[in-house]
């Protein structure tokens, strides 16, 4: 399989757009190596350098992505990649800011004050941000995918480091069976899609997902394996975006791991899963023409109908379940699964306007998110972290810049314009209207009204409530660097409308798939796709 | 000169909230004022150059700044002869209520007026939005300030209280903004993938290329949100809620404009919009209208407490104004915009004295205040004339509206000639009754506020009637009020705060000491900061002059449109015919077939939509479904 890839002519094309990841894979390694330092100023050191990896990152990104290689790469969504890593960089830099501190705090507090010695050992601040930037990385390298080995790599690349990163998110027991709980159900998931995608390889009878595509579109009618396996993998991906009937380790997990590391799975996973499907679904999107002779793309009945459904259940049951619970990070857990139902609607719309909504709808999703669990992860009670409701009745007269951008994000996930998600919920929903899923985005809109009645409660427990005997030990943790997040990201959901149609077109990434594109593709790197592309209306729409 | 006028009307209040953001606390009633007032006169000014009072277009003309071309979206402000009214009724009870709020909130002053200037430019801004996003933007945010202003600075009930306001309204406008979308995505299907989210061209669109199955769904997803708002009968629960448990000037902007929003919505988007739809479902809204009307004034007729009274017969109300929308002729329109504009004044006047009463006796209990005629003169001879306009006497503001809305009412019938309708006589008969039981309830409120023996609430009685807020120092008050000595409340308040255990904390909080407050006979502004606590000495018995103050201009303007409501009434009149242009022929054609749809296209529709996402092609049928024109 080595040497298949190898011989491809395209592979330095390859190589050169997995540029910032490999950057980032130097990253990783040499975090480790300073997290090990005897020097405590090295060790404290780790999250700048890893920050300074990531900025490196965004900037490697830019610069290979203007080249030639974009184009002779012979990936399905050729730009996709460029998008996705410069959003992950960016947020992957605000979660360095929640969690570098956090990381390690008690041990690095008894090694200052001399009540242990130092022993490379126990240190975990390397560890955790080498992973951290193991798990970017892999993330990346999803939307590289231009076969189902690398696919499935990619993912579990992104995937395994996020296990450990649980387990030494903060010293507790609780943390350590969240990431057993998480490992265990991972890997049921990895090979529940693997065995999807040895289904797909026996029904094409190729891994290349180019290739596959073309068989298939060649193909009468689609073979009952192929749309099992197309199912299976769809499954198994569903664990990486905590969508039903994968949802259910989501809020244990997310209750047992650190606020901090709570923030990177209530966001990264999500991107990861959300581009792989896009990726895969590429083999199944076979395009057609509308009533109106535009170019559009339709997938086969029984793997629309799968994503229908588990869409439909994603927002319903993660809506709900929300509303059932008292314990914040178990909310935000419930409420990261009906966002991924959101998601869902842009990958049942499609390439083309579907898949560069959720690229959009990402970016705010994503400072909301960090902005939510730096407020969290500002806090501390009694050392413990800040977990219930109670906790944070009537923050607003303790820390009221913190209670400030809790209520703003709070508000900006509930979808209330002007703030930025609420352009990103009309950006997905315009795109499923326009595209015939209306009947979905009613039942969103319902359940987004079903979800402002908790992310209300994270406006009006700390702006209404009065502080109580439990929250007088609710403290701000010394250092201010998740402040500091919390502020960028509340600013963030206020200031990004402004930018909007900047960002709208910076997430413009993907393509809807035409006849020519398919055709020229087949023959090799497609020099003419995106003139031929540019003439559907999906693509004007969506620019 | 007009382009500028209405941005300036949006960023005044704007600027405003970001003033009281940065000032210190004790200024922002101040910045508050002066920046309604601003808006008022910019309001003004804007009216005094419209040049489209009497054929009823839309100004200024020009397109503005695109926001996100992609989708079409851009901040083009312009409003028609309907609107302009409703910002100038916006921007004028704006500065009332700021300056009614002076001695009522004392507390976190600067979130109070902050969220109120957001709240100002939040309703400027729905009525000025040519483009439906910024409609929406602006009609949803007005939900954020409201629900501050009702959690933190409402009665007891606060919390669930803006929960349920936020919750019900948020609901249903999510399904208006489906369906502004659906509109919009169908828009850019037939134009080669242009989006536009520009109102006026979305309403043509939807009017006229669009199949009739599509437009009955279509508004109907757009009156779920309007209706919520309005509130029409089933959905209206959340409203008597939230206005008892607002504070006094957040009941007067809710029931003055933000129920208005809903009603505006309804004239300018829902009924131009989908009038396949609006014919459709002409009767079944007009009856949800008429149990309004007539069911909550029953709920009146039983009501204790005045500020749910009131509350209640703002859903009564708005029936009227909602059945003379729904006459579908420009008469009945005409009748509920003026309604609109009648009924902000005349219940936003209503609230604002039963918030002084309520300053003074920390009650509204009809069971516990009578007879106030003869402690409060004054107070009683607004709050008379403010009840005569909301029931609606000949020769005040009232009248107008109602006999307008009733008469749309009364000639739409299938066969009349230049608008036919689908109501009737019988229709206006029993909505008309709604009037008898609003003379009723509002009499009886009268009699027993404002006439018979004097009922003062009693100082046992009296802890029970708080909202439990609060200081102790209200038993020293009352007794005062009974003897009507003024400088003796002084002395026993200030004993009774000082010497209570209970109100000390909160008074010393504030820094209010007694020497502070010897000043407060003069005017109630410099003792405002130890109102609460000594509200029977620090506010006159009767009205100060900046309460008169507050409704003099109201009462002026009641009485000026109840004697010459004509320049009103062309103004509105060609807006009205243009909102239902469309309407005759479909009337008529209903009225001959009995309906506007394909056969069992209703039920037919339903099943289709639930087969179609199921399917891979649902793409090509939806597009090939909404291609067609029928």
């Amino acid at each position: 399989m080595i040497s298949s890839l190898l011989a491809e002519s395209n592979m330095s094309a390859k190589l050169t757009l997995i540029a910032p990841e490999i950057f980032l894979f130097v990253g990783s390694v040499v975090v480790a190596v300073l997290g090990l330092a005897r020097s405590a100023s090295v060790r404290r050191a780790v999250p700048t350098v890893t920050a300074l990896f990531l900025l490196g990152s965004i900037g490697v990104t830019a610069y290979v992505y203007r080249s030639d290689a974009v184009e002779a790469s012979n990936l399905l969504l050729p730009q996709l990649g460029g998008f996705v890593k410069a959003l992950i960089a960016v947020i992957g830099i605000l979660l360095v800011m929640v969690a570098g501190p956090a990381i390690d705090r008690r041990l690095e507090e008894a090694f200052d004050s001399g009540g242990a010695a130092f022993d490379p050992i126990r240190v975990m601040r390397g560890e955790y941000f080498a992973f951290f930037l193991l798990s970017l990385a892999g993330t990346m390298l999803i939307a590289n995918a231009n076969d189902l080995i690398w696919l499935f790599l990619a993912i579990e690349l992104s995937s395994l480091p996020t296990y450990v990163m649980v387990a030494i998110s903060r010293g507790s027991r609780r943390a350590q069976e969240a990431a057993v709980k998480y490992f265990f159900l991972g890997a049921l998931s990895a090979a529940t899609f693997l065995y999807g995608f040895a289904l797909l390889y026996g029904a094409s009878g190729t891994l290349d997902l180019v290739e596959m595509r073309n068989v298939f579109a060649d193909m009468p009618e689609l073979p009952t394996l192929a749309i099992l396996g197309g199912v299976m993998a769809i499954l198994g991906i569903a664990f990486k975006l905590a969508a039903v009937p994968m949802h259910f380790y989501a809020p244990d997990v997310y209750e047992g791991a650190g606020s901090q590391t709570t923030a990177f799975l209530g966001f990264m996973p999500k991107v990861a899963g959300a581009v792989a499907l896009m990726v895969l679904l590429g083999v199944f999107w076979t395009p057609a023409t509308d009533a109106t002779g535009g170019a559009t793309a339709v997938l086969p009945n029984a793997i629309l109908a799968t994503l229908w459904m588990i869409a439909v259940l994603t927002m319903v049951l993660g809506n709900i379940g929300a509303l059932l619970q008292r314990n914040v990070k178990r909310m935000l857990a419930y409420s990261s699964i009906a966002q991924s139902g959101y998601l869902l609607i842009g990958i049942v719309t499609g390439p083309g306007a579907g898949y560069n909504s959720i690229l959009f709808y990402l970016i705010g999703y994503g400072v909301m998110n960090t902005a939510v669990f730096a407020v969290l992860g500002s806090l501390e009670r009694q050392g413990e972290e800040v977990e219930t409701l109670d906790d944070l009745s009537g923050l607003r007269q303790r820390q009221p810049a913190l209670a400030w951008m809790l209520a703003l994000s709070a508000i900006g996930l509930i979808g209330i314009p002007p703030l930025i998600g609420f352009f990103g919920k009309l950006a997905l929903f315009a795109a499923a209207i326009d595209h015939g899923q209306t009947a979905l985005v009613i039942i969103a809109a319902i359940t987004t009204a079903v979800s402002a009645f908790y992310y209300l409660q994270l406006v009006a427990v700390p702006m209404l409530g009065s502080p109580t005997a439990r929250t007088d030990a609710v403290h701000a943790v010394p250092s201010s660097w998740p402040r500091v997040a919390a502020i960028i990201c509340g600013v963030g959901v206020l200031v990004m409308p402004l930018a909007i149609e900047r960002l709208v077109t910076a997430s413009g990434a993907t393509e809807v798939p035409t006849v020519q594109s398919l055709e020229t593709a087949a023959e090799g790197p497609s020099e003419d796709a995106s003139e031929a592309d540019s003439s559907a209306p999906t693509e004007v729409a969506s620019r | 000169m007009l382009p500028a006028l209405t941005y300036l009307l949006l960023l005044v209040p704007i600027a405003a909230a970001a003033a009281v953001s940065l000032a210190p606390s004790r200024t922002a009633k101040w910045i508050a004022t002066f920046g309604s007032l601003t808006a008022f006169v910019v309001s003004l000014a804007f009216a005094w150059s419209f040049p489209g009072w009497t054929d009823g277009s839309m100004h200024p003309a020009e397109a503005g700044v695109a926001i996100m071309p992609s989708l079409g979206i851009s901040l083009t402000l312009g409003t028609d002869s309907v609107g302009l009214m409703l910002i100038l009724l916006t921007t004028f009870l704006m500065p009332l209520a700021m300056i009614g709020s002076f001695t009522a909130v004392t507390e976190r002053e600067k979130e109070y007026y902050g969220w109120f200037m957001l709240l100002e430019a939040a309703m400027v801004g729905v009525f000025l939005a040519k483009d439906a996003i910024m409609f929406y933007t602006a009609y949803e945010f007005t939900l954020v300030p409201m629900f501050f202003l009702i959690a933190i600075f409402g009665g007891k009930d606060r919390r669930p209280a803006s929960i349920k306001f936020f919750l019900y309204t948020f609901l249903g406008s999510v399904l208006t903004l489906s369906g502004i979308i659906y509109i919009a995505a169908n828009y850019a299907n037939a134009h080669g993938g242009q989006w536009t989210f520009d109102l006026a061209t979305l309403a043509n669109h939807c009017s006229t290329a669009m199949d009739r199955t599509t437009q009955y769904w279509v508004f109907i997803l757009l009156m779920a949100g309007f209706a919520v708002k309005v509130p029409l009968f089933p959905v209206h629960t959340w409203l008597p809620l939230a206005h008892d448990q607002a504070p006094t000037a957040g009941s007067v902007i809710l029931a003055g404009t933000l129920l208005k929003l809903g009603t505006y919505g309804v004239y300018r988007i829902a009924l131009p919009t989908a009038p396949v739809g609006g014919v459709e479902l002409d009767q079944f809204f007009a009856i949800l209208c008429v149990i309004a009307i007539v069911n909550t004034a029953l709920i009146c007729w039983v009501q204790k407490d005045a500020k749910k009274l009131i509350a209640y017969s703002s859903v009564s109300h708005l029936g009227f104004c909602m059945l003379g929308l729904f006459a579908l002729n420009p008469v009945g329109a005409t009748g509920s915009v003026m309604y609109m504009i009648n009924h902000g004044l005349s219940t936003g006047a209503l609230f604002l004295c039963i918030g002084m009463i309520y300053e003074r006796y920390h009650t509204k209990d009809m069971e516990q205040l009578g007879g106030l005629f003869k402690k409060m003169p004054v107070w009683s001879f607004f709050m008379v004339l403010f009840t005569f306009a909301s029931l609606g006497l000949p020769g005040l503001n009232g009248f107008v509206g109602e006999f307008l809305c009733l008469m749309g009412c009364f000639i739409a019938e299938p066969g009349a000639a230049n608008h036919p309708g689908l109501l009737g006589p019988w229709w206006a008969l029993i909505a008309g009754s709604g009037l008898i039981l609003a003379a009723m309830y509002l009499l009886i409120m009268l009699g027993k506020l404002v006439w018979g023996p004097l009922r003062e609430p009693h100082v046992d009685g009296h802890g029970g009637s708080h909202a439990g807020s609060d200081g102790g120092s209200h038993a020293g008050s009352q007794v005062s009020s009974h003897d009507g000595s003024r400088g003796g409340s002084h002395a026993s308040s200030h004993a009774s705060s000082r010497g209570s255990s209970r109100g000390s904390s909160r008074g010393s909080s504030r820094g209010s000491s007694p020497d502070a407050s010897h000043g407060g006979t003069l005017g109630s502004v410099h003792a405002h900061a130890d109102a609460h606590d000594t509200h029977g000495s620090a506010l006159p018995r009767d009205l100060s002059a900046r309460e008169i103050g507050i409704l003099v201009p109201l009462a002026v303007v009641c009485l000026a449109i109840g004697f010459y409501p004509k320049p009103m009434l062309e103004a509105i009149t060609p807006s009205a015919e243009k909102v239902l242009a469309g309407y005759p022929a479909l009337v008529t054609e209903y009225a001959a077939n009995g309906s506007l749809l394909p056969v069992s296209a209703a039920g037919a529709s339903e099943v289709a939509m639930a087969q179609d996402v199921g399917s891979s092609d649902a793409r090509a049928t939806q597009t090939n479904e909404l291609g067609q024109t029928r």
